[in-house]
């Protein structure tokens, strides 16, 4: 784990670290395993292209567990992910870097708590936003 | 070619009635070995994740479930979904008329009470709105569920919402 980040460190339109992903076939069968999901067009290729697809593709859920996990990152030891809603609005396939970024919306206390929100979004090697969403984190505070 | 946008509806009186009724669910399971399976599975390098000292003095009972993981369905072959893992029939349903799917979509929310191994959860779910519209991108119609599922654990604390959109297009089915 990165050092912790603090409420007073980000602002409003600071980004946050970026985390980069390239999910193998190997990981989606990991997931498949994990989530106990295990729809075929994750994995066989035969039965995608029969669906119309391409070919196989990565899990909507993976991707939002990927979300998951660049908030993880940003709330650190201490903080905690309250909240990760994306949008599946392209297809993204196997063996392609994949890399999750996000930027501070809103920065606010309520009671006891230090709420962050970002806007997140994973893109793919051509820089589309194929899963735009917004998650909420509480951090830690200084004072 | 007409229109491409005009297109007959394809929501009835019954699956309209369906919105908003409350269905329970079945159990998910969340143990140390699951939740390293998933960790694993996404690449998260917590350590929280993978060693119970780590959890402990992080305040955690036990390892705690990764966002995005809500338990995995308690798998029994006489009345689970062979591919999805969970129970057939629970939730609510809607037999939609057309045969391809897609997960439009995903919103999760967690409350205080952390999810940790050792915890049952139990779902309550419903179909939360129901729509449809022309995609350019799928070629045709699509009909657009939002499911909202409710997790509870063993003590009775609500863990987690979920909202799932569902999109069905493509060929209909043979009625």
């Amino acid at each position: 784990m990165a050092d912790q980040i603090y409420f007073e460190d980000l602002n409003e339109g600071d980004s946050i670290p970026e985390l980069k992903k390239n999910p193998s076939t190997q990981q989606l069968v990991q997931w498949a395993a994990g989530s106990g999901d295990f729809y075929q067009i994750h994995y066989d290729t035969a039965f995608a292209q029969n669906t119309g697809l391409q070919g196989i593709i990565v899990h909507g859920a993976l991707k939002h567990a990927f979300l998951g996990d660049l908030l993880h990152r940003m709330a650190g030891p201490e903080g905690r992910v309250k909240r990760v809603t994306c949008s599946y609005r392209g297809m993204d396939v196997p063996a392609e870097e994949y890399t999750l970024r996000g930027t501070v919306t809103r920065k606010y206390q309520e009671g006891a708590k230090n709420i962050m929100e970002v806007e997140i979004w994973g893109e793919n090697e051509k820089g589309q936003k194929t899963t735009p969403g917004t998650g909420t984190v509480t951090l830690p505070s200084r004072a | 070619m007409a229109d491409d946008a005009e297109f007959e509806s394809v929501i009835t009186d019954e699956m309209q009635a369906q919105v908003g009724k409350e269905h329970e669910g079945g159990l998910s399971e969340v143990t140390t070995t699951s939740v390293r399976m998933f960790a694993r599975s996404v690449g998260y390098d917590d350590p929280v994740y993978y060693d119970q000292e780590v959890a402990k003095e992080r305040g955690y009972r036990d390892l705690p479930a990764p966002p995005g993981y809500l338990g995995t369905p308690v798998f029994d072959p006489r009345n689970s979904d062979p591919t999805f893992g969970g129970r057939r029939g629970s939730g609510p349903r809607i037999q939609s008329p057309y045969t391809l799917v897609l997960n439009g979509g995903t919103d999760v929310e967690y409350f205080d009470e952390p999810i940790v191994a050792g915890d049952t959860l139990s779902s309550s779910s419903q179909l939360e709105s129901l729509n449809e519209r022309y995609s350019a991108a799928l070629g045709g119609p699509m009909l657009i569920q939002v499911s909202k599922t409710t997790y509870t654990n063993q003590a009775g604390a609500v863990v987690a919402v979920m909202r799932g959109t569902g999109i069905s297009y493509g060929p209909k089915r043979e009625s």
